[in-house]
């Protein structure tokens, strides 16, 4: 059986995450949760998160989910999700400087304030529908456009040590590393849950993919 | 620029039933929110806001189950707002499925409630919403109040220096509605929606008088707005929402297909 688990670890709306991957997969047996055995059994694994990195961060360790993703996060599909993205980098700029779980070489950043684009001043938090130009071919991308939109909501953007590691980019003053990822890993900075037909696209090639490249 | 300015049809909802009609749905009701949100939806929205106008302690449970079963079927960004006075008010939101939740009248009263709120979810789901009215003489300088219960009760607070305020207290986006404007069709007040906008570096939705689909340009390329929120022309099927984003992209305003 196909088995999603969406980790639970106490921050903010996993509803939105679960029931999205229901309604792509209504065969699949989708469990939120914080119970290790559950995740470690579990086909495909989703780490989402929103908030502040400070709090998820003190959660995920207080709970032993740092360890926990590390593990799981070697052998079968894993997908982080905006916050549950910045939370796989090295380090994030936000909360004063907070050290992440560290299973990506890549820095979390804030965009700046000012966030300018020629004379024009960007709003920020990046809230709204963006384009996503897939630099890499990726069986997550099947069936989707290049540059087609998803929902973005942050104020803070990963930026990879290497290239080698980015799937898609977009662009909002600055480039973002909208999409990230190493072999079975992948991990987005919109919210594919709340991006409609695009979202649910890759939330379907997520749950049918085997992890492979 | 890639990011596409949002438009979102707004939902007035008692006792889980949307109170104005809406054409789309069978006319002897009133509305199932979720099939109006659904419709939408499928309409190519951006995002759907919901105005809980009700105060009864049942109605409010009615409103959790519509946001969970909204949840489930429409997957789009969803914002609730009305009677959102405690952090329990928004973790319940949250938890049922909404994505933000507007804070108003609590905001005003306590605004420290919106710094915990966004320590505590978030700045990125916390909109704060403003209802304001001019109130300086037409040979004054341009002056809007922030007004609650519906713009009938000042509150004696600038609505520009309101906006710094609750942007600094860590809103993630201000809902700013035009008092003088809501109901009227005769467009958004461009003054206050340009003042505020050029004073906050957070995103504006304007809202309050569309009557026409240039009113909704005139929203964002005069007023500086990121989103515009309608309800009326869209609920009694005066125009689509495909029919809105055709018109502005005609006018260079970039949108979601």
């Amino acid at each position: 059986m196909n088995t999603v688990a969406v980790i639970d670890y106490g921050m903010g709306n996993l509803h939105s995450v679960s029931k999205a991957i229901e309604h792509v997969a209504p065969d699949a047996r989708v469990l939120v949760t914080s119970d290790p055995a559950l995740i470690r059994e579990a086909e495909r694994v989703v780490l989402p998160g929103v908030g502040a990195i400070r709090d998820c961060m003190a959660e995920i360790k207080r709970l032993g989910v740092d360890a926990l993703v590390r593990e799981v996060s070697q052998d079968r599909p894993f997908l982080g999700i905006c916050v549950g993205m910045q939370a796989l980098m090295q380090h994030s700029e936000e909360n004063g400087g907070i050290d992440c779980i560290n299973l990506l070489p890549g820095k979390v950043k804030f965009f700046g304030d000012p966030l300018m684009e020629g004379d024009t001043r960007l709003k920020v938090p990046h809230m709204g529908w963006n384009r996503v130009n897939q630099v890499k071919a990726h069986p997550l991308w099947q069936g989707i456009d290049n540059n087609e939109r998803f929902y973005f909501v942050h104020s803070y953007y990963v930026k990879m040590e290497s290239g080698d590691d980015v799937l898609g980019r977009t662009e909002y003053g600055l480039p973002i590393d909208a999409v990230v990822g190493r072999n079975n890993i992948f991990a987005v900075q919109f919210h594919p849950e709340k991006s409609q037909h695009s979202g649910l696209d890759l939330l379907k090639n997520f749950t049918q993919w085997n992890g492979k490249l | 620029m890639g990011l596409a300015k949002r438009i979102i049809p707004c939902l007035d909802v008692d006792n889980g039933r949307v109170v104005k009609g809406v054409q789309f749905v069978d006319i002897r009701d009133a509305g199932d929110p979720v099939e109006v949100a659904r419709k939408y939806d499928e309409q190519g929205a951006d995002e759907i806001t919901f105005l809980d106008i009700t105060a009864s302690h049942e109605d409010r449970e009615t409103m959790v189950h519509m946001v969970e079963k909204m949840a489930s079927e429409v997957f789009i960004p969803l914002t609730v707002g009305g009677g959102i006075r405690t952090v329990d008010d928004i973790r319940r939101m949250l938890n049922a499925g909404a994505d933000k939740v507007g804070i108003n009248t609590a905001a005003v009263f306590n605004p420290e409630f919106v710094r915990e709120a966004a320590e505590r979810f978030g700045s990125q789901c916390i909109v704060v919403a403003i209802d304001a009215k001019k109130v300086s003489a037409p040979d004054e300088e341009n002056r809007w109040e922030i007004f609650t219960h519906g713009g009938r009760k000042p509150t004696g607070l600038d609505a520009v220096e309101w906006a710094k305020k609750m942007a600094e207290y860590g809103a993630g986006e201000i809902l700013l509605t035009s008092m003088d404007r809501d109901g009227t069709k005769n467009g958004f007040d461009l003054g206050v929606t340009r003042a505020i906008s050029d004073a906050i570096s957070i995103p504006v939705i304007a809202s309050g008088g569309v009557g026409e689909l240039q009113h909704l340009v005139d929203g964002i390329n005069d007023g500086g707005a990121d989103a515009v929120l309608a309800a009326s022309i869209f609920h009694f099927g005066e125009h689509t929402i495909p029919e809105a984003k055709q018109f502005m992209a005609d006018q260079g305003i970039e949108v979601r297909d």
